[in-house]
């Protein structure tokens, strides 16, 4: 058996619980869906700050993973559907589709979701996911631009992000001036902020296996968004759930899409690196 | 809130007299009544409060859904398929509005 | 090891909760809306604690969707069939969480949903058959909360 901290997690009080590290990813324990292998351990490369790279599915309890593995019960792919019909949806003055460009979704966008946030030239800085799309739209299609946390950018992320699943994250650091964002990404984890003075880094890298009251904590990893959360009983992006850490934390949340939010997502999707999107992940 | 949205999986084929397993999922707030605004005014119910699943016009399973269902119904149970058919699966909002699905089977 | 006496206290009070939770499957402690709710089912018949087998997690990673399989052995033949099941949750607000209703058609007495827990508390099943026959299951559902939200 694996040693998996969300198998443990019934009632295992937290101290015991550092099983994070130690167990080596096994190729044959690891999950699929679908014949789609998930790498949801990897080694961490030199210099990293971790010991091995976790995705946030392991210390899920079975109950949550078995929703992640069922394509049809996973609620997820409800908003999957709603970004498939809009891909070839016609929208803006240009009378153009995602399709009208783009052809068919599942080969010219596999990989995409892999390497974001990637740097822009013509923006001068770093595009999520969220931020091509709504630069197609507008610079493309001329259509509006979507809210970020719109059902309408949650399919197209869910659907887009979907195109990858099963692969590596794997983000380009060295192109523009990615690497000062990654700086301010990695300035940003480890600083802490709010009422109760946490870091990201308190949690996420110190803690990852233990208890906070009711929670296991997680490494944090960033492979399977945008995800469909229990608490949320929806799917949410990345930058909900780093508004939700920091109201946790009572601090001053960053809006999202601001340049924080964006280069702690370069930051992390740096750390996450090897892990398999698992867009669209379920979390509790 | 946005129109709901049916999901369901339903085998292409079965033996006669098979029984199969259907699996359906609805996209729906289920806004149980008992939470409250930022105002602090109470949020009125609004859940799919009936599912039914018909065969050639006849009553296979049906359920009726409490404020206590999750967020996008699922159900899953299982049919007896005696004929190649239609199944029919229908789903009642609190608002009167009605989503229905239709799914076609054959029998080897 | 040493044990205070704080300590063999706390012990036996734990050893009494285990003791209390283990022992009665038609639980004493069920409010009078859960009583009424069963009654409603069971038309005044005290259900048997047999023949349901109502699956659900032993602790609920959140309250808000947990996943719960109920399976009644029956032959479901025309003559003799489940007819409905209620599923009960005894510490919501309201205890009512579904009512499924079974045909012959549906060929085994089976099904699977999510439900909503406010809190840890115990899932029941009632289950009725064509031929008056009534039959419950329970299960307690430990639910987590207090934790980060987000």
């Amino acid at each position: 058996m694996r040693k998996l901290p969300g198998l443990l997690a019934g009632g295992v009080v937290a101290a015991a619980m550092t099983a994070a590290g130690g167990a080596s990813a096994d190729e044959t324990n690891l999950p699929s869906i679908d014949g789609v292998t998930l790498q949801t351990r990897a080694e961490a490369p030199e210099g990293h700050p971790l010991t091995e790279i976790i995705s946030g599915f392991e210390f899920r309890t079975k109950e949550t993973q078995a929703l992640e593995l069922d394509d049809f019960n996973n609620p997820g792919f409800l908003m999957v559907e709603l970004g498939e019909e809009a891909w070839s949806t016609v929208e803006g003055t240009a009378g153009k589709s995602c399709e009208s460009c783009h052809g068919d979704a599942s080969e010219s966008m596999r990989g995409v979701r892999a390497a974001m946030p990637k740097w822009n030239e013509a923006a001068g800085r770093p595009f999520t996911l969220e931020n091509q799309i709504n630069a197609c739209r507008t610079e493309q299609m001329g259509a509006d631009a979507w809210k970020w946390e719109s059902d309408a950018m949650l399919g197209m992320t869910a659907y887009i992000g979907l195109q990858s699943r099963g692969m590596p994250v794997k983000v380009d650091m060295e192109s523009g001036e990615m690497r000062t964002w990654w700086e301010k990404g990695k300035e940003l984890y480890y600083t802490r902020f709010g009422q109760l003075d946490m870091a990201c880094a308190n949690c996420h890298e110190s803690n990852y296996g233990n208890y906070i009251r009711a929670d296991l904590l997680s490494q944090g990893q960033s492979n399977g968004f945008p995800t469909y959360r229990l608490k949320w009983q929806k799917m949410g992006s990345l930058h909900r759930r780093f508004k939700g850490c920091m109201d946790n934390i009572r601090a001053k949340a960053f809006k999202r899409g601001s340049d924080e939010f964006v280069a702690l997502e370069a930051y992390l999707a740096w750390r996450g690196q090897g892990l398999s999107v698992e867009t669209p992940a379920v979390r509790n | 809130m946005a129109k709901s949205k049916p999901r369901v999986k339903v085998p292409k084929s079965a033996d006669k007299d098979e029984v199969i397993t259907i699996k359906t999922l609805i996209s729906h707030k289920m806004e149980s009544g008992q939470r409250k605004d930022k105002e602090g005014n109470p949020i009125p119910r609004q859940i799919i409060n009936k599912f039914t699943c018909e065969f050639n016009g006849k009553p296979v399973f049906s359920c009726d859904l409490e404020p206590a269902i999750s967020a996008n119904p699922y159900l899953e149970f299982s049919a007896r398929v005696p004929e190649s058919g239609v199944f029919t699966f229908t789903w009642v909002d609190d608002d009167g509005s009605v989503y229905s699905k239709e799914s076609k089977i054959k029998v080897n | 090891m040493n044990i205070t006496r704080r300590q063999a206290l706390a012990l036996g009070a734990g050893a009494a909760v285990v003791t209390m939770t283990a022992l009665p499957r038609l639980s004493l402690a069920d409010t009078d809306a859960v009583k009424a709710a069963i009654d409603a089912v069971a038309g005044g018949a005290t259900p048997e604690v047999a023949n349901v087998t109502l699956t659900a997690p032993e602790i609920a990673e959140n309250g808000n969707t947990v996943p719960i399989t109920v399976a009644i052995d029956s032959p479901m033949t025309d003559d003799d069939y489940v007819t409905d099941v209620t599923i009960l949750a005894a510490g919501n607000p309201a205890p009512g969480v579904a009512t499924f209703h079974f045909t012959p058609m549906s060929g085994s007495a089976e099904a699977t949903t999510r439900m909503r827990l406010a809190k840890t508390q115990d899932v029941i099943a009632v289950a009725k058959t064509s031929t008056g026959k009534v039959y419950m299951d329970r299960k307690t559902v430990k639910v987590t909360i207090g934790g980060c939200g987000g």
